[in-house]
């Protein structure tokens, strides 16, 4: 069996209003930070996870990522993956 | 309808179980029977309401976690058998979380917990759980929420309208939810979503009773 570590990065699709990064990007400029277009958040889910090879890992990761991570309706992911 | 039972279904962090329970049993004589979230023999319950709360703590998403237990497993042959579900506040974000009702819930546009009285439209009486719009055309429900903001994409919005879906909407839209969708049922009807409280206005002295006729009409077949 190997391991790897996984990082799930869950974000609100771009046509979705996310309301606490406004509010952040409003306190960024706030503190006097210049030239930020854009702020907006997410979320990232670390996984140690044991599989026999690559892709049986990425299998089960896309399943939990599709079914649980993200909520497709408002969220996309990505991962990116590393073997121990 | 003596032995009609509704089923409240109890996750942990539930808290609106007692209310939607005592607006049944003490405002409309309608027996009800906690049911919880392990369970998942729902054969002897005519109705289900996934009441309001902060199921599993809201972790992750609202809503998300119940979509995995038992209870939930069950509930597509309740739903398929034609018995009627209501999902109120986070009951409504479990139905979409777990794909009985299309669309998603998430923080409000303007990041506040909103807790108050507004004023809805009935849109559609699909599935009868409104007074069907003709007696009365405008609701006041309390709601208390801080993800409570519909959002859909275009199709299904289409899709909502166009099959009159949309059960509920805001008439002035506290929480930026796309259109004004405020509740949403399934395209067969016996399935409604909301995000205000129908438990926690059924009764004249707090505050009003617009919220009966939901709450009667589990009884409907």
């Amino acid at each position: 069996m190997d391991q790897f570590a996984v990082k799930v990065f869950v974000r609100l699709r771009p046509s979705v209003l996310d309301p606490a990064g406004e509010a952040t990007k409003s306190a960024s400029i706030k503190l006097g930070a210049e030239g930020i277009k854009s702020l907006r958040i997410g979320k990232i889910i670390e996984v140690k996870i044991e599989g026999n090879g690559e892709n049986e890992v990425r299998e089960k990761i896309d399943l939990l990522c599709d079914r649980l991570f993200a909520n497709t309706v408002i969220e996309d992911y990505e991962y990116s993956l590393e073997k121990l | 309808m003596d032995n009609f039972t509704v089923g409240v279904v109890v996750f942990p962090g539930s808290n609106c179980d007692r209310d939607v329970s005592w607006a049944l049993e003490g405002c409309l004589d309608i027996r009800t029977k906690y049911l919880w979230h392990e369970s998942s023999d729902l054969s002897d319950v005519d109705a289900i309401v996934l009441p309001g709360g902060f199921s599993y703590g809201d972790y992750l998403r609202c809503g998300a976690i119940a979509r995995f237990s038992p209870l939930i497993n069950a509930l597509d042959d309740f739903v398929k058998s034609g018995r009627r579900v209501l999902g109120i506040c986070n009951g409504f974000q479990i139905l979409t979380e777990s794909g009985f009702l299309p669309g998603a819930l998430t923080t409000n546009k303007n990041l506040n917990f909103i807790c108050d009285d507004v004023e809805l439209v009935i849109v559609s009486s699909k599935g009868g759980w409104f007074n069907d719009g003709v007696e009365k055309q405008t609701i006041k429900l309390p709601i208390a929420h801080g993800e409570g903001r519909y959002h859909c994409d275009s199709d299904t919005l289409k899709k909502l309208v166009d099959n009159e879906l949309i059960s509920l909407r805001y008439k002035n839209n506290p929480n930026g939810s796309s259109f004004d969708i405020a509740g949403i049922t399934n395209e067969k009807g016996n399935v409604l979503g909301l995000m205000p409280h129908p438990e926690r206005a059924c009764d004249k002295t707090i505050g009003g009773t617009d919220g009966l006729f939901t709450l009667k009409s589990l009884i409907l077949k």
